[in-house]
């Protein structure tokens, strides 16, 4: 039996050295990892999963940790093993890269800008398997056609800001698989990526570890991605295995309670099929109170934008005149009604935010007309447009940077309210416990500051700010994104009980297609500046007709362990983009109504 | 290309600037024939000498004139290098070209500030590497004291103590002077002191920050040996403040290391700007003032080619949106 695994870990415990003694992140984790097998450890932030992967090749040293406990047993190539927790500084440098190959999450920032493709992929396999320069262009040319890059040739020689974030992650992997290792270890890679390019990545390296052998161990957050990935499940809370199984028993039969509540938090694309409202989730451990009432859309108008442009220009040549323009909003048009959520969904680079930024005139649109409540909001002076503001509030995407750390919370939420004297004294303080109560706060966190808060309960407290001055929109853009799933659950259901309280309307901008189903009554999806489908969000999720949007959806991955994921593979070439010459003018767009309310774009001649 | 041309027209225009800047100085500050011949000068000889230098033409003449002979190479003949008695109307053809003595002084100012130089990126760099790979420790606390001490030490004191032990008690080297390569050990130290520190102090900082990132977790994942991943995956990528912080001291060290060349009574073009100050000499001046302000503009833009060597993305001369 021993033979059949290839890495185990044993009662493994890491800890951090702080001030006040170490800080433990995990203990008594075992699990083994057999050839050929993928693994996937699954857990929220503060799980302890990353550094339990930092672990099995002493890296977690690089980050100032160390191995305190158990035991690390691997079965080398030679047919030796190996105690990797007690192995030598040099044994470890002939196994990392080697025997052992591994992929971050950040495919911008894991790659070194200063160093071309080439250079770095050779770098591995001139130190482990001594190849000369020649041979290790040889060789890094085949593991850049085995990931499927198109013009491999010129892509070493290129440097890694000129790779799009899904090719860098290619390079990364093929990297990591340059030298043959049995084991890949895979820190969270696709979660920095746009969902569609996650589908390809995802895909291949379900297609390398069969064309390999190699066993993939699989660091997520992304139960969704654990379903399509896993042969099996090992689940992490607070820095312990909670359980461990098949991907299948995991999902149908989840015993720990925490993976339950894991599970049911994910909101699953399909989920809301049939309902025309918005609902909330089910959260376990709290009594499912059910929508208090149905989340109904107005009828009335709240805001209208049509023809709305903003490019920003590519400066270059000698003078630095324009050259170029990238059309970031091109022509966008939609209305949004009281009471009711539209969602923006697009991937990055679709302008999604952009727009939202430019209805606020935190941007300033070069053209195109914004309408609430019948004014003329790019009209407006700097102080009709400060009036307004109290009625458009935004939500940031960042919990960490859009709070100011130096101040009390308090302060930052009663910050609007006295921007425009609405209040003051003690009707002040009320009115800011009261918006902490409805935000579910307590109210003892009045005098803190960010820093003592998780990132959830700093979204609370951003939500909380933006509803202080009783505002009748929200522009949420990417509000749950920066979320554990668990804590995303508890915000969107919030939001949620705000609108059918207070009676808001959302714009909903998000890149993530399962939680715009829950949320939204009405769906936009952008693409490259354009809204190429709006309609209700059962016509454009249930019944999508532009080719984008059916792309969009197929890619947003599924609970459902039997799904395919190789059939997305692709040879990545370019990417399209939205950049083009200065005084380009593309023509408006067309659309045609395919049934009442559900628009979708003409396909453009290009 | 299109950037390097735009660069050296960047440079040319602050080099007419200066030149102009100094040509009107010089005549701001009063008479210059007065200025150099002293108050108790005679109407003649002060006559004489306005005629000899064409200070008698109207200013925007002079000014013109002096443009266009810099143009050609011409910086004017000084009014005093080389007389022992005071000139006459035949300055032009018995006096010395300016741009002769400046170009003279240059090669010591060179070496001066290349063994200066040579002394201080090594140690700078080697200090902050040491320092940022073992933050916290000992060596980084050493380093830190250090790198202080060496941007804050005075100057002429660290020289003369080094002279007392080096060159006095020791006897291993001259107290100053110019010729052998011993003479230039002591006054290179003397300026390395200070770039010495700053070098160290942006070289711990900016590889700190690299050591951080992302990218060197990838380096160590591939087997890379640490030294590797610290001295050329971080510090390859920490290089533009650090190559900044160089061209800084550099173009500090050619515009004259006046005490430490007064010190060790080492010719260089500090030691000449201060004679030609003393004694008025306003051609000599502009053009020692106009030579270091283009060697400094020199090593500027040597420096912002290093820069697109160094950062492939600065290269490419666009920024990613």
């Amino acid at each position: 039996m021993a033979e059949s695994v290839l890495i185990r870990t044993d009662n493994l415990k890491v800890q951090f050295p702080s001030k006040t003694g170490p800080v433990t992140a995990v203990e008594d984790i075992s699990f083994s990892v057999r050839p050929g097998e993928i693994v996937c450890i699954v857990g929220e932030s503060g799980s302890g999963k990353s550094v339990t992967s930092f672990s099995l090749m002493q890296l977690v040293k690089f980050n100032g940790g160390m191995i305190s406990g158990g035991a690390i047993t691997l079965h080398r190539r030679d047919g030796t093993t190996v105690d990797l927790r007690n192995a030598s500084e040099d044994q470890m440098r002939g196994i990392r890269g080697n025997e052992i190959g591994m992929i971050f999450q950040e495919p911008m920032t894991a790659l070194n800008p200063a160093f071309t493709v080439g250079w770095q992929m050779a770098e591995g396999l001139r130190i482990h398997m001594g190849l000369n320069r020649v041979q290790a262009d040889r060789r890094s040319l085949e593991l850049l056609r085995m990931v499927r890059i198109s013009e491999p040739e010129n892509r070493l020689r290129q440097y890694p800001h000129e790779l799009s974030g899904g090719m860098r992650q290619r390079v990364m992997i093929a990297m990591a698989l340059a030298c043959k290792p049995h084991l890949l270890i895979a820190d969270e890679p696709t979660t920095a990526l746009d969902v569609t390019v996650q589908a390809e990545i995802l895909g291949l390296i379900d297609l390398l570890r069969e064309e390999t052998g190699a066993a993939i161990l699989l660091i997520t957050h992304d139960m969704a991605v654990v379903a399509q990935m896993a042969d099996r499940v090992v689940v992490m809370f607070r820095g312990r295995k909670v359980e461990e199984g098949p991907v299948r028993r995991i999902l149908s039969e989840p015993q720990h309670e925490y993976t339950k509540a894991l599970l049911a938090a994910v909101p699953k694309l399909g989920d809301m099929s049939q309902k025309p409202n918005p609902e909330p989730l089910k959260i376990v451990g709290e009594r499912y109170r059910g929508p208090a009432k149905p989340l109904i859309a107005g009828k009335r108008q709240l805001l209208t934008v049509s023809g709305l442009v903003k490019r920003f220009p590519v400066r270059g040549g000698l003078f630095g005149r324009t050259t170029a323009n990238v059309h970031a909003v091109e022509n966008v048009s939609f209305g949004i009604n009281d009471n009711e959520t539209l969602a923006l969904v697009g991937e990055s680079g679709s302008g999604k935010s952009v727009t939202g930024r430019s209805i606020l005139r935190l941007e300033e649109p070069d053209s195109g007309k914004v309408e609430f409540e019948n004014r003329n909001v790019l009209a407006l002076d700097s102080t009709e447009m400060r009036d307004l503001r109290r009625n458009m509030q935004m939500v940031f995407q960042d919990p960490f940077g859009s709070l100011n750390p130096h101040k009390q919370l308090f302060d930052q939420v009663a910050e609007p309210i006295r921007n425009f004297r609405l209040d003051h004294g003690s009707a002040l303080e009320d009115r800011v416990a009261n918006l902490f109560d409805r935000v579910h706060l307590p109210r003892s966190f009045l005098r803190r500051y960010p820093v003592e808060l998780s990132g959830g309960q700093r979204q609370r407290v951003a939500i909380a700010r933006a509803l202080a001055p009783n505002p009748k929109f929200i522009v949420a853009d990417e509000a749950v994104s920066a979320l554990d799933v668990s804590v995303q659950a508890q915000v969107l259901n919030l939001m949620l009980e705000l609108q059918a309280d207070l009676g808001i309307s959302y714009l909903f901008i998000s890149h993530d297609v399962a939680v715009v189903e829950r949320v939204a009554h009405r769906v936009a999806v952008m693409y490259l500046g354009r809204i190429v489908e709006i309609g209700s969000r059962q016509d454009v999720l249930e019944n999508p007709q532009h080719g984008y949007t059916k792309t969009l959806i197929a890619a947003v991955p599924t609970l459902d362990p039997d799904a395919d994921v190789r059939g997305r593979v692709k040879t990545l070439s370019k990417v399209p983009s939205a950049i083009f010459p200065a005084g380009y003018e593309p023509e408006p767009p067309e659309y045609d109504e395919i049934s009442n309310g559900h628009y979708v774009l003409k396909n453009e001649k290009q | 290309m299109a950037y390097l041309i735009k660069r050296i027209v960047n440079s040319a225009i602050i080099l007419f600037l200066t030149v102009s800047f100094v040509f009107f100085a010089g005549r701001l500050i009063g008479d210059p024939a007065l200025n150099m011949l002293g108050p108790g000068a005679s109407d003649v000889a002060l006559e004489n000498l306005r005629r000899a230098a064409g200070l008698n033409d109207p200013i925007l003449i002079q000014y013109f004139r002096y443009v266009v002979n810099l143009l050609s190479g011409d910086f004017g003949i000084s009014y005093r290098y080389g007389f022992s008695v005071l000139p006459s109307e035949r300055l032009s053809e018995i006096g010395q070209p300016v741009i002769d003595i400046v170009l003279e002084r240059l090669p010591a100012t060179f070496f001066l500030a290349a063994a200066a130089m040579g002394f201080a990126v090594p140690i700078g760099v080697f200090m902050g590497v040491t320092a940022a790979a073992y933050p916290r420790s000992a060596a980084d606390r050493i380093v830190t004291v250090l790198s202080l001490a060496g941007v804050s030490i005075v100057q002429f004191w660290l020289g003369l103590m080094l002279i007392v032990f080096f060159a006095v008690q020791l006897g291993w080297l001259p107290t100053g002077g110019y010729g052998e390569w011993q003479h230039v050990i002591l006054p290179a130290l003397t300026l390395a002191a200070r770039p010495i520190g700053r070098i160290a102090q942006v070289t711990r900082s900016a590889v700190l920050e690299e050591l951080a990132k992302p990218y060197i977790m990838t380096a160590h994942a591939k087997g890379v040996p640490v030294n590797r991943v610290v001295y050329l995956h971080s510090l390859k990528n920490a290089a533009i403040p650090i190559v900044t912080m160089i061209g800084d001291e550099l173009s500090a060290l050619l515009t004259g290391a006046i005490l430490v060349e007064k010190i060790f009574a080492w010719p260089g073009i500090g030691l000449l700007i201060i004679d030609s100050l003393s004694r008025s000499d306003l051609p000599l001046i502009q053009a020692s003032i106009v030579v270091v302000a283009a060697l400094v503009v020199c090593v500027n833009l040597l420096v912002d080619l290093a820069y697109r060597l160094l950062n492939p993305r600065i290269r490419f001369g666009k920024t990613e949106a």
